[in-house]
């Protein structure tokens, strides 16, 4: 009787849990380790084959396309959303009227659906008849192909062809960089907000009293103590642009990843492999690709955040 | 000094105003969007509001297309989904905090590291997996895999562990169950953090795409969000109707969002803040 109530009713309570974590999600997980050693296309399982889907993943083209294409995405997305959010939020921080109607605002993409937002920004990007290219014709400058648009930003800026290192992002995919800075600016501000509200008062006034101007408090106030939040947004805003999907389905193409492949990103590609064209084992292949690009970044994590590199407040 | 601060204070305004406009501009053109005729939608020079005001846009994605039922099975979707998460991950996150049992910290161990595999790491086996079971283009396939939450089982565990332990005996002498002890009296007083694992997870469902675009084919198991994603496909060039339904895709939530704005963002902003 008491070994029932030590050990059999907690493992009942936590059964139902259990249960379904197991079926839904251990096991994928382990399935899809093991398909990825495996021949498994449209024909059905066709037997173990090594790390052969591996090595054809090395020597797949698209796949690297795919994968310099999310870093790209990452590389501007990251940066970009970080610095706006990281402005605006310091700006609200100055206990100025009307916080609750801007924090409303600016938050309000956050919680909308990505594939409507992106229905929503396709129209906006429509280069013959969106908003976009109407406010540049306003602006006096020439539309753009935007999601059309497979040169990279870099090339548009300088009006030259650049070797592949230097062109940038198409403008397609820069298209869709913007998109997520719009759409997750206002979980980034709600959350500077919070470390911002953290830094003790103190510090300003040992700043005002040592007669530091307002650069200077940024530089040597603000952003040294913030700087766990600002890590643990550029951790969060990573993780979550190597995993964009529904905007490279809604937005481009056709076919989805156009145009020339250029906003193809591995997610897409590995939905394009694994479901899509039903070879199972090869998708499998770029699922664990992507799962340890995704363990790399948690790993960073993990290790920074333990070495403190902030300074403890 | 005093003229200086003004002007400062100005331009905050302005760069917070751009700010704003650059967040809502998408959804007010969508709206205008929505209330034109298709001629005059694709109108260049666009007029900034709709010269005849029509509400057929509306009409057309609410007759013509499956909308009311897209709706109704995210709706469904998401209800159930919300009850199956509460359930398991309150009696998980009890037995976690307030027993004692051999493995226990392994084995919560083990269930937090789940939480660093995303999901298109393993979606293609689960697709695998639901179509064996012949849960293709059911409820079933939209609802079970979805039904545990290693979130969950986390922050009620966390807010469990807070509660003295003394409160039990307490309850036991008065004759108490352990089952009733957890709904009367545990519940209440974790009640944020139930809010919070339901805000989060109503709004992940009703715009999860993905995995319902995967394991729905017919028009009356879609969800609204894959519902939509097609019928963008189809009538890509209708606008008005297309910002319609958007609109009609978006408005659940931007309801409930009005409604429990408080709540929502400290959920959000909480997230970020973990211990």
């Amino acid at each position: 009787m008491r070994k029932f109530k030590e050990f059999i009713y907690p493992l009942i309570l936590l059964s139902p849990a259990l249960a379904i974590l197991l079926i839904f999600k251990v096991f994928p997980i382990i399935y899809a380790f093991r398909l990825s050693f495996y021949d498994w296309g449209i024909a059905g399982e066709r037997g173990f084959v090594g790390f052969l889907n591996y090595v054809y993943l090395f020597k797949d083209p698209f796949f690297w396309q795919s994968l310099w294409n999310t870093f790209m995405y990452a590389l501007f997305a990251v940066p970009l959303g970080i610095i706006i959010s990281l402005i605006i939020a310091s700006l609200l921080n100055r206990g100025i009227r009307g916080l609750g109607f801007f924090r409303t605002a600016y938050f309000l993409p956050v919680i909308t659906s990505i594939v409507a937002v992106s229905v929503v920004w396709k129209w906006l990007y429509n280069p013959q008849r969106g908003l976009f290219n109407y406010l540049l014709t306003l602006l006096g400058m020439s539309p753009l192909k935007w999601l059309e648009e497979p040169r990279g930003i870099f090339e548009l800026l300088t009006g030259h062809s650049l070797p592949m290192l230097l062109k940038g992002p198409s403008l397609a995919l820069f298209s869709l960089v913007l998109l997520s800075v719009w759409k997750s600016l206002g979980y980034n501000i709600v959350i500077f907000l919070a470390g911002l509200k953290n830094i003790p008062n103190v510090y300003y006034e040992a700043a005002k009293i040592d007669g530091a101007g307002p650069i200077s408090t940024l530089f040597n106030v603000t952003l040294p103590l913030l700087s766990p939040t600002t890590f643990y947004v550029a951790i969060m805003t990573t993780i979550t642009s190597f995993q964009v999907f529904a905007p490279v389905w809604l937005m481009t193409g056709p076919p989805p990843g156009g145009p020339l492949g250029t906003t193809s990103v591995i997610v897409y590609y590995l939905f394009q492999k694994g479901y899509e064209e039903y070879q199972v084992g090869y998708g499998s292949a770029i699922a664990f690709v992507f799962f340890i690009l995704i363990l790399i970044i948690t790993v960073i994590q993990k290790t920074v955040l333990e070495k403190r590199v902030y300074y403890e407040v | 000094m005093k003229f200086k601060g003004r002007i400062l204070k100005g331009i905050i305004y302005i760069i917070l105003s751009i700010g704003a406009i650059w967040s809502l501009m998408p959804f007010l053109w969508m709206l205008s969007t929505s209330f034109k005729t298709p001629a005059e939608s694709i109108q260049f020079p666009p007029t900034w509001f709709p010269k005849t005001f029509t509400v057929q846009p509306y009409i057309t994605v609410w007759t013509k297309i499956a909308f009311p039922r897209y709706i109704m099975v995210s709706v469904i979707v998401s209800i159930a989904v919300l009850i199956g998460v509460l359930i398991t991950s309150l009696l998980a996150a009890y037995a976690f905090s307030w027993f004692n049992f051999k493995g226990r910290d392994t084995l919560f161990v083990g269930i937090l590291s789940l939480m660093i595999v995303p999901i298109p790491v393993y979606v293609v086996p689960l697709f695998i997996l639901v179509q064996r079971l012949g849960w293709i283009d059911t409820f079933q396939a939209l609802i079970i895999p979805w039904t545990a939450s290693v979130f969950g089982i986390f922050l009620l565990r966390q807010h469990m562990r807070t509660i003295p332990k003394d409160l039990f005996d307490a309850a036991r002498i008065d004759g108490c169950s352990r089952l009733r002890f957890l709904f009367s009296i545990i519940l209440p007083l974790i009640k944020p953090a139930v809010i919070t694992i339901s805000i989060f997870n109503i709004i992940s469902s009703w715009n999860s795409f993905m995995w319902p675009l995967m394991v729905t084919n017919s028009d009356k198991m879609r969800p609204i969000q894959v519902g939509l994603a097609y019928f963008s496909q189809g009538e890509s060039t209708n606008y008005p109707a297309l910002m319609a339904a958007s609109t009609i895709a978006i408005l659940p939530l931007v309801i409930l969002f009005f409604v429990a704005q408080r709540q929502i963002i400290e959920s959000y902003s909480r997230s970020g803040l973990k211990e």
